[in-house]
């Protein structure tokens, strides 16, 4: 089964952090990247900009309304993501609860829809 | 055979209960499929009615209904698609000869081991893992749960779909967990059965004040839970604080529910710890709570759940309320305060220290916590307690007056209205 391991972090207090934190913080990340692929459960990831880079876009009766910012405003931002494929939910919350977002942040983890193979 | 039991039917309802969970676990083991499962087992004892009936009840009836529902799930499975298990692998085994059914029984307990860990697991919601397990492992009807519960029937049957819809999407598993999980898991089935059994000992609302079903059925699954950890978890695995938490809570429960005679008296009324009847306390509950106590302690890690059994212990061997080391109590409650710093842990550490140390001292420690529990109401029937030890009768009767708007059963609502009577 794949889940999405979804970091979310509290943007302002990430500002606030010291050069030396972030180094150790990036350093910690590229750590656990290497563990995941090793084990062969990553499928994917990212890190994402910080959500003041963000641009919202709807259609409401076919008019399309652009604004600047996230969907929504709450405490914890999206900041990253990992794909991963596990053979269940203990075996993902764990690979969740290893990542560096667990002890700075809080991981979601949630599974993905299984829409059959991939065209390709 | 059965012959206390009249009826084919009594005898069906009674392997209900008893089997229901053991036969469902190994169900959903072999298809992984709950609903599957479910449709199965229904089916088989249906089937039972019809055949017992003309037959007699077997020799093993929980591995017939095992039996049967195994081919009833795989009939399933060859009319509908998609298929979710290879029905191929199945077909090879036989099912109906005794060498498999005595296989079976002895494959079951471990099944139901997983089973308690897939219902209690902590990503459902609480309210479903209470469900569940009722359900799954009680074997409880939906009806009973609901009615015990004081939910409409629909609501909890919604509970139950959506939790099994949750297993099944989020991909939570059936096993044993792995050893660095079984702290966090074994918590997590004993928070279920301690919430079943607090439900059944003081229900919040609803005019019976002890659902004894739900109280029996509690220290029905923890004995279970803790034969099963002990017979399966080889004693290195475990952690000694999980089996000491296992053995704290049974004893815990075993105590409390010693007293259930007691508690109410003949018109119904509630009868407080230092007026009640000792000589109808049981016995033998105490004494295996208190066994299971030193048991726990031996272990040398101490829990909350030990220390709140250690805390029915000292009432359990006390004579009379007056004879009872509230002392020791109020220390106990300190450690407790330790582990778990919650303001109705505060409210029974202040009572005991009312008792222990005095009535100013106990409304000195009741005052603070006046903002968090302004809506609980046995925090005000502790202020007015201790207000009337300290002679002021009219702010005790506005106390009791307060507790008496914050309470939804009406056996606490009677009991209220007399305390206030009484008080001059």
């Amino acid at each position: 089964m794949k889940y999405q391991l979804l970091i979310y972090i509290d943007e302002k207090l990430e500002a606030s952090r010291s050069k030396q934190e972030l180094e150790q913080r990036s350093e910690d990340y590229t750590t656990y990247t290497q563990e995941l692929l090793k084990s062969g459960k990553m499928v994917g990831g990212d890190r994402l900009h910080p959500t003041s880079s963000a641009a919202t876009v709807k259609l409401r009766e076919g008019k399309r309304i652009t604004t600047h910012g996230p969907f929504a405003e709450t405490k914890e931002q999206l900041g990253g993501y990992y794909l991963v494929d596990c053979s269940n939910l203990d075996e993902a919350l764990d690979w969740a609860a290893k990542c560096p977002g667990a002890k700075h942040g809080t991981m979601e983890v949630r599974p993905v829809y299984d829409l059959g193979p991939k065209p390709n | 055979m059965e012959n206390s039991e009249k009826t084919i039917s009594q005898t069906i309802e009674r392997i209900h209960k008893s089997e229901y969970g053991q036969i469902l676990a190994s169900l959903v083991n072999t298809f992984g499929d709950w609903d599957l499962a479910e449709e199965a087992l229904q089916e088989s004892f249906l089937a039972a009615v019809q055949q017992w009936e003309q037959q007699g009840v077997p020799k093993r009836p929980g591995a017939w209904l095992l039996v049967v529902a195994r081919r009833k799930a795989l009939d399933r499975i060859r009319k509908n698609k998609p298929v979710t298990v290879d029905p191929g692998n199945l077909e090879n085994r036989s099912f109906s000869s005794e060498r498999e059914i005595q296989y079976e029984e002895e494959e079951i307990a471990d099944e139901r081991l997983k089973l308690i860990f897939t219902c209690c697991h902590p990503a459902l919601p609480m309210e479903h893992r209470i469900a569940l397990t009722l359900r799954a492992l009680g074997g409880l009807t939906t009806q009973e749960i609901a009615s015990a519960f004081l939910v409409p029937v629909p609501t909890l049957a919604q509970r139950l779909v959506r939790a099994k819809k949750k297993i099944k999407e989020s991909g939570i598993p059936f096993y044993i967990p792995p050893i660095h999980l079984l702290p966090e898991r074994i918590e997590s089935v004993l928070a279920v059965i301690y919430l079943i059994f607090t439900e059944g000992y003081a229900s919040t609302s609803g005019d019976v004040l002890i659902r004894k079903e739900l109280c029996d059925e509690a220290i029905r699954l923890c004995r279970m839970l803790e034969i099963l950890i002990r017979k399966n978890l080889l004693s290195p695995d475990i952690p000694d604080e999980e089996l000491s938490e296992v053995w704290g809570l049974l004893s815990l429960m075993l105590l409390n529910h010693s007293r259930r005679n007691s508690r109410i008296d003949s018109s119904g009324r509630i009868v407080l710890l230092d007026e009640q009847d000792r000589t109808l306390w049981n016995r033998e509950e105490i004494q295996e709570g208190l066994a299971l106590l030193q048991k726990a302690l031996s272990l040398g890690s101490v829990g909350p759940y030990l220390v709140q059994a250690a805390i029915g212990a000292e009432h359990a061997i006390s004579s009379h309320s007056s004879r009872t080391d509230w002392k020791k109590i109020a220390e106990w409650y300190e450690l407790l305060l330790k582990m778990e710093d919650t303001p109705v842990i505060r409210l029974n550490h202040a009572v005991a220290v009312s008792i222990a140390e005095g009535p100013e001292r106990g409304l000195l420690l009741l005052s603070a916590l006046g903002k968090d529990l302004s809506s609980y109401a046995p925090y005000y029937l502790a202020v007015a307690d201790v207000q009337k030890r300290l002679g002021s009768s009219e702010s005790a009767k506005e106390s009791y007056a307060q507790a008496l708007a914050f309470t939804n059963n009406e056996v606490e609502k009677e009991f209220i209205r007399s305390k206030f009577d009484e008080t001059r």
